[in-house]
């Protein structure tokens, strides 16, 4: 299944200057908590996705009340600094919309 | 019970007249809203100016003005002028007296400054009371005298004296977001955890809604072991997923918000969905926390940016575009030994990985590519110098199998290049564990 079906919103903001925080929610309950039970988006899974190092995945947290998934990545450039191409960082989800979910693995 | 009134998700951002309206037949007990945001850069931090504009700040200064002498309710408004810094709740305070002077009103003004001078910082940082946020660089002593502006982000004693004290407007500098939203129900002596919890959710306006808006507003109520939030448009719905993925929003941990006063906890939180446009919240508790750590903000000047536009649609050019971009740094070397070290360069190239920089990962490349030149120095002329130097090198450069030979750029505009003005960084975010003061100032207009 790709992400894109399985996701009602899939977001990127800003959480202060240096964090970039990413947002999945999730359309169906089973579905999220299957994958949640797995830990399927650990912090090598978004480190895969975003061609980062592990340790700037900051942290993932699961959200129970709307089926959610939240990723913290430290920004390449802080906010506004020299170099950054995104100053809101609204606009950095879109290699989530490629990726397949396996949910047999 | 308590009833508040979010107008909108920013002063300054507006909201229908209709649900203005409708906020008004329901009798709130309390206006507030909030002006604040880092969300737009460092760049009005470092300035101390408002990222939203004069008149549209007026415009809904005047309506929640009126409603607060008509009704004759309390108006807080938090992080005035975007930054919250002197310069910006002085500029918001003009613009209210403008507004009283023009319609013959009357009123009590709090004004709460929450600027922090500079020894205060360093003087913390020396005795090891400074702490880096999760992501943030550790803090040294020139990010510190280097700053134009420094600010804390306030707790909600302020706002509650000020209350205490019967102001009818509050200005305050920086502020946590809920604060003022939280201020009234915990002077009343409402629970800490639903009143910070519903501050939290307010602060926005209807972006906790569905559909969301930046632009339209938000009532809360709170009781004794809950409160209930709906919108004012009939054109929106809180539900319970509207509501609970607004703790997500710009937060790194939905279940832990913390703030200066404490930790809003979320971990045993209830959504239920009241109607079809109400929802109702229980469980929230507020932890406070012994050692009292505040957030401080502070923007550093860089320089000045200057920026070129230009678009490039020849395939060979585009299929050595990389190779060409990097050989610049060189030229511009060899052709300006003096100014080394005294600018710095940067190309945006959309089409190719503008937007996503380094975490770009589709290899495609557009037919054509929008190309952004930035130079920035301290030094006006250095900037200046560098970008045209850049503009009509890219322009003729020979590059290897190069056809056209009559221009490699398309501006779209001439001139081409614009100085863009001062840059700034954020230099200070991070949090201090001092005793600071926030007095308020009363003003009578």
């Amino acid at each position: 299944m790709r992400l894109i079906d399985l996701a009602k919103i899939i977001r990127t903001k800003n959480s202060g200057p240096f964090i970039i925080t990413i947002d999945i929610l999730f359309k169906e309950r089973n579905i999220y908590y299957k994958l949640k039970e797995k830990n399927y988006f650990s912090k090598e899974w978004w480190a895969k996705i975003y061609n980062i190092n592990i340790e700037d995945v900051l942290s993932v947290i699961y959200f129970d009340p709307v089926f959610a998934v939240k990723a913290n990545i430290k920004r390449f450039i802080p906010s506004g600094d020299f170099g950054d191409t995104d100053v809101y960082g609204a606009q950095q989800h879109a290699p989530l919309l490629e990726v397949e979910i396996n949910e047999n693995y | 019970m308590l009833k508040i009134y979010s107008p909108t998700a920013i002063l300054g951002y507006g909201f229908p007249l209709e649900s203005y309206k409708r906020a008004l037949e329901l009798k709130p007990d309390v206006i507030a809203v909030d002006a604040g945001s880092t969300d737009p850069g460092p760049y009005y931090l470092g300035k101390g100016i408002s990222f939203v504009e004069e008149e549209a700040t007026k415009r809904d200064l005047s309506l929640l003005i009126e409603m607060a002498k008509k009704e004759d309710i309390p108006l807080i408004i938090g992080s005035a002028g975007g930054c919250g810094t002197k310069d910006s709740v002085e500029w918001t305070f003009n613009i209210i007296k403008e507004i009283c002077r023009e319609r013959r009103i009357h009123f009590n003004i709090g004004i709460i400054f929450s600027d922090i001078p500079k020894e205060k910082v360093l003087n913390a940082l020396k005795k090891g009371k400074i702490k880096s946020l999760e992501g943030s660089h550790e803090l040294k002593e020139e990010d510190i005298l280097n700053s134009t502006n420094i600010v804390a982000q306030i707790g909600v004693e302020p706002f509650i004296s000020a209350l205490e004290k019967n102001i009818s407007i509050i200005v305050a500098g920086r502020s946590y977001d809920p604060n003022p939203f939280s201020a009234l129900p915990l002077m009343e002596g409402y629970d800490k955890g639903l009143s910070f919890h519903l501050g939290k959710i307010l602060e926005c306006g209807a972006i906790a809604c569905e559909p969301g808006s930046g632009r339209d507003g938000l009532i809360g109520v709170i009781y004794e072991d809950h409160f209930e939030v709906f919108p004012l448009s009939e054109k929106r719905k809180c539900t319970v997923t509207s509501v609970a993925s607004h703790t997500l929003y710009e937060k790194s941990d939905p279940y832990h918000l913390h703030g200066p006063d404490g930790i809003i906890n979320l971990e045993e939180t209830q959504f239920f969905q009241k109607d079809e446009i109400t929802v109702i919240v229980k469980g929230s508790k507020f932890i406070s926390c012994s050692e009292k750590w505040i957030k401080i903000e502070g923007a550093e000047f860089l320089g000045y940016r200057g920026v070129c536009i230009a678009g490039i649609r020849d395939p060979i050019m585009i299929s050595k575009i990389d190779d060409i971009l990097k050989v610049q740094y060189k030229i511009v070397e060899e052709n300006f030994p003096d100014f080394l070290g005294q600018y710095k360069i940067n190309f945006h190239l959309y089409g190719k990985n503008g937007v996503m920089g380094p975490w770009e990962k589709e290899r495609k490349i557009s037919h054509e590519l929008g190309l952004i030149i930035e130079v920035l120095s301290k030094e006006i002329k250095i900037t200046k110098a560098i970008l045209g130097f850049l503009r009509s090198t890219l322009l003729h450069f020979g590059y290897e199998g190069r056809i056209s030979t009559a221009g490699n750029l398309a501006f779209p505009f001439s001139p081409a290049e614009s100085i863009w003005g001062e840059t700034y960084r954020f230099s200070i975010y991070h949090l201090i564990n001092e005793e600071l003061e926030f007095p308020i100032k009363i003003l009578k207009i």
